[in-house]
């Protein structure tokens, strides 16, 4: 019995390893090159790491047996020391063969990135906030760009070029099932090239150290069939439709008139805020806040009665509204798909 | 034994002091003062009754409410006249003239009620709390508030120093009746 729950250990274990931020379950060429290498060293220093302990017990016991002999006299050599001697250099052998195979195979790998094909490349620029992400999708055509927050959609089988740049600090980064991380730093644009092959939802996640809310930087990664992609661009290309009931009417109103317009930006409304996410197609967003909370009409209320309740020391302040002004903004930016 | 003791005693008074403070982050402010009728206002001469409120010393001398007084400031715009606290349209905040009194429940009615000649009402803009931390933070900019509480760093590139480092200068104003005593 125990010994069929040892040997199911393992197998739990690494159910932990798939998922939406994992390493260990690549959808795209880069985090499957990343990954072969990893695979590499996991099986290299694995099966150094057994043998060190193979010999490591080998000697306890040929110790112990040793001690049974008759000592060595003065200037006497042990008969021990040709064998050790030849494991020894053998040992050094081994070693310098895997550090071998290991830099070769990094070597291939960084060149294999570097060499990728960028043909037909769509070009993404993502610019980290405190504690946010601004996405912006580059088109030849300036009025094609658009402007979404805290969500990045990516074509599956085309290859990404992001643009990856900071507004206030240091961020990085990071969508493990993506590739592995790169910096965002304040002054400079770095690089980073995708090609996502598996569609399905990702989640990737600041992976610098960049403040009070640093854990709550995330980021909803949605790899499509390029049909949908186009589909989703074109949506949010568009205006949202004009609120149609007299609350959202009201609501508009509100976010108009209080503080709100003074930070973020609804495309065609009186709002043209730029220091905070663009909430344009808020309502089609999985997550509110960087991926505090998952969409939805009541996590959006809570949000809005104290920000600074579900993310301590983020830099949206609590604006005052009456109850039902609240309700009414609410309902406003629900209709904001 | 005796040492044992004593050592014992030592760890019971370090743990003594391992305290936190408490931020509240979705509390409400005690409500305040009443507000001040414009007739009761005397333009250099603060307010001929001044208010006193004492729940005005629990943001005073906090850290936490002052620094989150700064980031209000911003965010609700006080730049735009009185710039990083010396004053563009509107008057200078970093010296020691108050116009209408310098402790911190006349700074508080200030920013609340508005005053004449340009100073808006904010007491349907800002909770009650943000009202309290903003005249915090702008008692703490001439060197009023604890030099504990007051920040040594500013959040962002300013023209002016912390204001831990700013110095009091002669306070010109009637604050007889609306310092908040301690």
């Amino acid at each position: 019995m125990i010994r069929r729950l040892l040997a199911l250990t393992p197998a739990f274990a690494l159910t932990g390893c798939g998922g939406a931020q994992s390493v260990l379950d690549p959808a795209s060429d880069q985090a499957a090159s990343v990954f072969g290498v990893w695979t590499l060293m996991l099986w290299i220093c694995g099966i150094m790491y057994a043998l060190v302990l193979a010999f490591l017990a080998l000697a306890i016991w040929r110790a112990r047996r040793g001690l049974a002999g008759p000592p060595l006299a003065e200037g006497q050599k042990s008969p021990a020391d040709r064998p050790l001697l030849r494991w020894l250099t053998g040992w050094v052998g081994l070693v310098v063969a895997g550090l071998l195979v290991l830099t070769f195979g990094s070597f291939l790998v960084d060149r294999q990135l570097a060499m990728a094909d960028q043909r037909n490349a769509l070009t993404v620029r993502i610019t980290g906030y405190q504690w946010w992400w601004r996405v912006e999708y580059d088109d030849p055509v300036p009025s094609r760009r658009f402007v979404t927050a805290n969500e990045l959609h990516l074509p599956v089988d085309r290859p990404v070029r992001l643009e990856l740049e900071a507004g206030d600090v240091i961020h990085s980064f990071w969508v493990p099932n993506l590739s592995g991380k790169q910096d965002l730093i304040p002054g400079r644009t770095n690089r980073l090239l995708v090609t996502p092959r598996r569609i399905g939802q990702f989640r990737g996640q600041c992976a610098e150290f960049c403040g009070l809310q640093h854990a709550w930087m995330a980021l909803d990664v949605t790899v499509e069939p390029q049909t949908t992609f186009a589909a989703w661009a074109e949506a949010q290309r568009r205006a949202p439709p004009a609120p149609a009931t007299a609350q959202a009417v009201h609501g508009r109103d509100v976010f108009v008139g209080a503080a709100c317009n003074s930070c973020h930006q609804v495309v065609g409304q009186p709002a043209q805020g730029q220091t905070g996410p663009d909430l344009t197609h808020l309502a089609s967003r999985r997550s509110l806040a960087a991926g505090a909370r998952p969409y939805s009409r009541t996590a959006l209320d809570e949000w809005l009665k104290n920000p600074q309740a579900l993310k301590p020391g983020n830099h949206m302040p609590l604006v005052k509204m009456r109850p039902e002004e609240r309700a009414a903004l609410v309902a406003y930016l629900d209709t904001l798909k | 034994m005796t040492s044992r003791v004593a050592a014992f005693g030592a760890v019971l008074l370090c743990l003594a002091a391992c305290q936190r403070e408490t931020r509240a982050l979705t509390g409400q402010a005690a409500p305040s003062a009443p507000a001040v009728a414009p007739g009761e206002l005397r333009a250099g001469g603060g307010l001929a009754s001044p208010p006193v409120d004492p729940a005005g010393a629990a943001y005073e001398g906090n850290a936490f409410e002052i620094s989150e007084g700064q980031r209000n400031y911003d965010w609700f715009n006080c730049y735009g006249c009185h710039g990083a606290g010396g004053g563009d349209i509107g008057p200078a905040l970093m010296d020691d003239e108050w116009r209408y009194g310098g402790a911190i429940t006349q700074i508080r009615a200030s920013i609340a009620d508005g005053r004449p000649n340009g100073m808006p009402s904010f007491r349907d803009k800002l909770t009650d709390r943000q009202l309290w931390q903003i005249a915090a933070y702008v008692r703490s900019m001439s060197g009023r508030a604890d030099k504990l509480a007051a920040s040594s760093r500013n959040d962002e590139m300013r023209t002016t120093p912390p204001t831990n480092q700013a110095r009091p200068g002669p306070e010109q104003s009637d604050t007889s009746g609306g310092e908040v005593r301690r």
